[in-house]
C-alpha cells in the first residue's frame, strides 16, 4: 500500500509524490503543498484529526480526508 | 494653489503579512470603512500624501493567498484588478510580504504582476531578518522579478519613505505580455484563447474562464468566447493545478539565487509554542482557562466604567428633565431616547473588552490554534473549527459574528454556523437582562455566590448550548451538498500591535453604537407617536367616556387620580395599545400583558429597544413627577387581574427566557439574507427561534407560577 501524510509520525519526514491533479483542492497546491517537495508532520489535533504540517515553508492544517489523498515517499 | 496629483494604491498580500498594519502606518486616522456594492466585504479607504504636491488614495484589499479566491471576500481583489474600468482600479499594486514565507508570498505576486499593473513588493518584518538568519539580495531579486523591491517593516515605521519613494518613481516598469499560462503548460490551448479573445491580455482572459461567473462588464462576442472554455471543467481545473507548480517552479528557481537563510539561526520559539498550545490535552485546557478569563474579564474589568456610564446618562436625563418643560415630549427625551441610548452605551466597555480579545487572539496567531484544536469537536456538530470564532464574537454582536463565517470553506458548514450564532448572548440582551434580573432576583448569595450573577451566567450557558443542540440537529435534518475542504495556515506567533488593536476596536465599537443609536431613535420616536395618538372615536374622546363611566359607577375619585384614568384609557386605545390588545390573547399564557406585548414587538426590530419602549409607554400613562427611572416605573407595575406586581418571578424568568431564544434583531436577519443570498434562511431563523423562544417561555412560567 503506498504511504500517504497521514501515516507519518510526529516529526517525521517525507517527500510528496505525485498525487492526482484533480481530487486535490488547488488551494492546498497554492499554499506549497507540491509533488517533490518536503512535507513534515508537526502535531495532530485532539481526536486524531485534522494534521498539522510544515510544507514548501508553509505551516498549514489540513484534515485527515485531504491528508490521506497526498502520497508520499 | 496648484492641483495636486493624486495617484491610486491598491495594497494586496496574504493574511498575517501585515498588510494592515502597512496600511495603517501610512494612512494613520486619515481612513474609512465602506462597503463594496452588493456585499458585505469591509472596504478599508485611506489618503496620505506623496511628496508636496502629490496625493494618495490607497485601499487595503482584502488578504488572499492566491488570485484565485476561495470566499466571498478574496473575490474582491480579482474583481478589483481585472476590470480597468473599476471603480477601484489602482495605478500601482504594492504587494505585501513577510520575510519568513517569501516563496509563498510571491505566488500572489506572480499573478498579479501578470495582469500587467505596475506592481511594487513591500517585504515586511525586514527588522526580523538577522535574528532569523535571513539575507536578502534585493538587487537581484529587482533583477529577477522586473519590479521594485523594498524592505519595510510596519511595525518599526522603518523603510516606509522607501516605499514612498517607490511609489513615485519606480525603477521598473510593466512589461508586456510576459504571461505565464503559456506554451510551458499547454501550448495549443492557451493558443486558442488567444486567438478567441484577442481583445483581452491572456492572463485576464484565462481569469475571467475558471475564475469569474459575473461577466457584464464585457462585450457580448467576448462573452460567448469566455463562455466556450467555460465548458470542460476537468481540463480548466488541471490545467490550474498545472499553472500553480509551474509557478512555484519559477519562483523557486529565483529565491535560490536571491534568498538565504541561515538555518542554524531559525529559532524555535513558535515550535514550542506550538507544542503546547496544540497539545491533545493542555491545548484544551488552555483555551478553557483563557475563556473563562474572558468572560470573568468583562464583567470585572467593566464594572467600574459602567457605573460612571450609569451614573453620567441619569445625571443627563435628571439635568434635560430640570431644563425643558415638563410633557410627554421631554418623557420621550429622557425616558425614551436617552435612557435608551444610555442602555447600549453603558455595554461599550463589555463590547471593547470582547472585541479586544478576539482581536488579541487573531492578531497573535492563537486564533488559528484553537481553530485546529476544536476542529473534530465542532464536526460533531456539523460545525467546522473556524466556526469557534463566529460563536466567540457572537457574544459581542451576532452581526461582525455572521460576517466572521465567511472563511468557513464547506457550504454546510458555513450555513449551520450563520443560522445558530445568534443564539450566542450578544451585548444587545444585556440590557434587558440587567433589567429583569435587577426586578426579581434576590440579591442574596448561594453559597458565596452572587445570585444573580448566577442566573446571568445560566442564561449564557442556556443560549451556547442551545446553539450546539441547534448545529447538531440542522446537521441531521438539513440536506444541503457540499464538499468542503479544510486549510487553514498557521502563522508565526506576533505581539499584537497596539495601533492595529486600537482601530480595530474603534471602528467596530463605533458601528455597533451608531446602528444601534439609529435603531433606538427611529423606534423612540415612531412608539411615542403611536402611543400618543389614536382612533377618534375613542382615543379623542377619552375625558368623555372616561367621566360617564365614573358617573355610572357613582365612585369619588380625586382630580389626580381621574387624570390618572383618562391616561391609562388614551395608552390603551392609541394604535400601539390597540396594537398590544390584539397580541395580547397569544402572550397571556407566557405571563405578558399587552404593555409588555408592545415591547415585544418593538423589540422584534432590535432586542435593546425592550427597556426604551416600557420606559415610554410608562412615562405616556403616568405623569406622576415623583416616579423616576424606569426601575422604579418597573416595580410599581400592578397587575390588574391579581393586584400584585406586574414583574413577577414567573413573569419576569419568562421573558428572560424569550429574549435568549427569540430572534429579535432586524439587522441580524438583514445580515444573514446577504450572506445566504436569499430570503429563506432568515425566515426559517425567525420562526424558528421565535417558536422555541415561545414554548420555551410558555413553558417557565408554567413551572415557576
Amino acid at each position: 500500500m503506498e504511504k500517504t501524510i497521514t501515516d507519518l509520525h510526529i516529526g517525521e519526514k517525507g517527500i510528496i509524490a505525485n498525487f492526482c491533479l484533480n481530487n486535490i483542492p488547488l488551494k492546498l497546491l497554492e499554499m506549497g503543498c507540491i509533488p517533490g517537495k518536503e512535507v513534515e508532520l508537526v502535531q495532530i489535533a485532539p481526536l486524531n484529526d485534522p494534521l498539522y504540517i510544515i510544507v514548501n515553508g508553509s505551516h498549514i492544517a489540513i484534515r485527515r480526508d485531504v491528508a490521506k489523498l497526498i502520497n508520499i515517499y | 494653489m496648484s492641483e495636486k496629483k493624486n495617484i491610486k494604491i491598491a495594497l494586496a498580500g496574504n493574511p498575517n503579512t501585515g498588510k494592515t498594519s502597512l496600511f495603517n502606518v501610512l494612512t494613520g486616522l486619515h481612513q474609512k470603512v465602506g462597503n463594496y456594492p452588493g456585499i458585505t466585504v469591509d472596504k478599508k479607504q485611506g489618503t496620505f500624501d506623496l511628496n508636496n504636491n502629490t496625493t494618495a488614495t490607497i485601499i487595503d484589499l482584502p488578504g488572499t493567498y492566491s488570485i484565485n479566491p476561495s470566499s466571498i471576500d478574496e473575490t474582491i481583489v480579482i474583481k478589483t484588478l481585472i476590470n480597468k474600468n473599476n471603480i477601484d482600479f489602482p495605478d500601482i499594486v504594492v504587494i505585501v510580504a513577510e520575510i519568513d514565507n517569501l516563496k509563498r508570498n510571491l505566488l500572489l505576486f506572480s499573478q498579479i504582476k501578470d495582469l500587467e499593473i505596475p506592481t511594487i513588493l513591500a517585504i515586511n518584518m525586514s527588522d526580523q531578518m538577522k535574528r532569523k538568519g535571513i539575507s536578502i539580495d534585493i538587487e537581484a531579486l529587482e533583477k529577477e522579478l522586473k519590479t521594485d523591491v523594498v524592505l519595510i517593516s510596519a511595525r518599526k515605521n522603518s523603510g516606509i519613505e522607501n516605499l514612498k519613494k517607490a511609489l513615485l518613481n519606480p525603477k521598473y516598469k510593466v512589461l508586456k505580455s510576459s504571461s505565464h499560462c503559456s506554451e510551458k503548460i499547454d501550448a495549443t490551448f492557451f493558443n486558442q484563447i488567444k486567438k478567441e479573445i484577442p481583445n483581452l491580455p491572456l492572463y485576464n482572459a484565462w481569469l475571467l474562464i475558471t475564475q469569474l461567473e459575473d461577466l457584464s462588464a464585457y462585450t457580448q462576442e467576448e462573452q460567448n468566447s469566455i463562455n466556450k472554455f467555460k465548458i470542460n471543467k476537468d481540463q480548466l481545473s488541471k490545467l490550474q493545478h498545472k499553472e500553480t507548480i509551474f509557478r512555484y517552479a519559477e519562483i523557486n528557481a529565483i529565491l535560490k539565487k536571491t534568498y538565504k537563510v541561515d538555518k542554524s539561526k531559525a529559532t524555535t520559539l513558535r515550535a514550542r509554542l506550538d507544542r503546547v498550545l496544540t497539545h491533545k490535552f493542555f491545548g484544551f485546557i488552555i483555551f478553557g482557562i483563557i475563556l473563562t478569563f474572558l468572560f470573568q474579564g468583562v464583567y470585572n474589568f467593566s464594572a467600574i466604567p459602567m457605573d460612571f456610564i450609569d451614573t453620567s446618562f441619569a445625571n443627563l436625563a435628571e439635568w434635560v428633565k430640570n431644563t425643558m418643560p415638563t410633557g410627554i415630549f421631554t418623557d420621550l427625551l429622557t425616558d425614551g431616547i436617552i435612557a435608551g441610548i444610555g442602555g447600549i452605551i453603558i455595554f461599550v466597555p463589555q463590547i471593547i473588552i470582547l472585541f479586544l480579545f478576539v482581536a488579541i487572539m487573531e492578531e497573535t496567531g492563537y486564533m488559528s490554534r484553537v481553530v485546529f484544536i476544536m476542529d473534530k469537536v465542532m464536526r460533531r456538530f456539523g460545525m467546522s473549527g473556524k466556526s469557534v470564532v463566529p460563536l466567540l464574537s457572537g457574544t459581542a454582536c451576532a452581526i461582525p459574528a455572521i460576517m466572521a463565517a465567511r472563511n468557513i470553506s464547506g457550504i454546510k458548514e458555513r450555513l449551520i454556523t450563520i443560522l445558530v450564532t445568534p443564539f450566542t448572548t450578544c451585548a444587545a440582551r444585556l440590557p434587558v437582562y440587567a433589567i429583569l434580573i435587577a426586578l426579581v432576583i434576590p440579591e442574596t448569595s448561594f453559597y458565596g455566590f452572587n445570585i444573580q450573577g448566577l442566573v446571568l451566567m445560566a442564561l449564557y450557558l442556556i443560549g451556547f448550548t442551545t446553539a450546539i443542540v441547534s448545529a447538531y440537529i440542522l446537521n441531521k435534518i438539513l440536506k444541503v451538498k457540499s464538499k468542503s475542504y479544510f486549510i487553514i495556515e498557521m502563522p508565526n506567533y506576533k505581539l499584537p500591535s497596539l495601533r492595529n488593536l486600537l482601530i480595530t476596536i474603534f471602528d467596530k465599537t463605533k458601528a455597533f453604537v451608531i446602528d444601534a443609536g439609529k435603531i433606538i431613535l427611529a423606534i423612540s420616536i415612531i412608539l411615542w407617536f403611536l402611543a400618543s395618538n389614536g382612533p377618534n372615536n375613542t382615543h379623542g374622546n377619552a375625558e368623555n367616556i372616561v367621566a360617564k363611566e365614573i358617573k355610572l359607577n357613582g365612585i369619588n375619585l380625586s382630580q389626580a387620580q381621574q387624570d390618572q384614568k383618562v391616561s391609562s384609557y388614551k395608552l390603551e386605545h392609541s394604535y400601539i395599545g390597540i396594537m398590544g390588545k390584539t397580541i395580547e390573547p397569544a402572550i397571556k399564557p407566557l405571563g405578558y400583558d399587552w404593555k409588555i406585548g408592545i415591547a415585544l414587538i418593538t423589540s422584534f426590530a432590535a432586542r435593546e429597544v425592550f427597556v426604551g419602549t416600557l420606559a415610554t409607554i410608562y412615562s405616556v400613562e403616568n405623569n406622576d413627577e415623583d416616579v423616576t427611572g424606569i426601575k422604579q416605573r418597573m416595580q410599581a407595575e400592578i397587575n390588574s387581574e391579581t393586584g400584585k406586581k406586574r414583574f413577577d418571578l414567573p413573569t419576569g424568568l419568562s421573558l428572560l427566557i424569550f429574549y435568549t431564544f427569540a430572534m429579535q434583531c432586524m439587522s441580524t436577519l438583514a445580515i444573514v439574507k446577504r450572506e445566504t443570498n436569499s430570503w429563506k434562511w432568515p425566515i426559517y431563523q425567525l420562526a424558528g427561534m421565535t417558536t422555541l423562544a415561545y414554548i420555551a417561555a410558555y413553558l417557565t412560567h408554567l413551572i415557576f407560577l
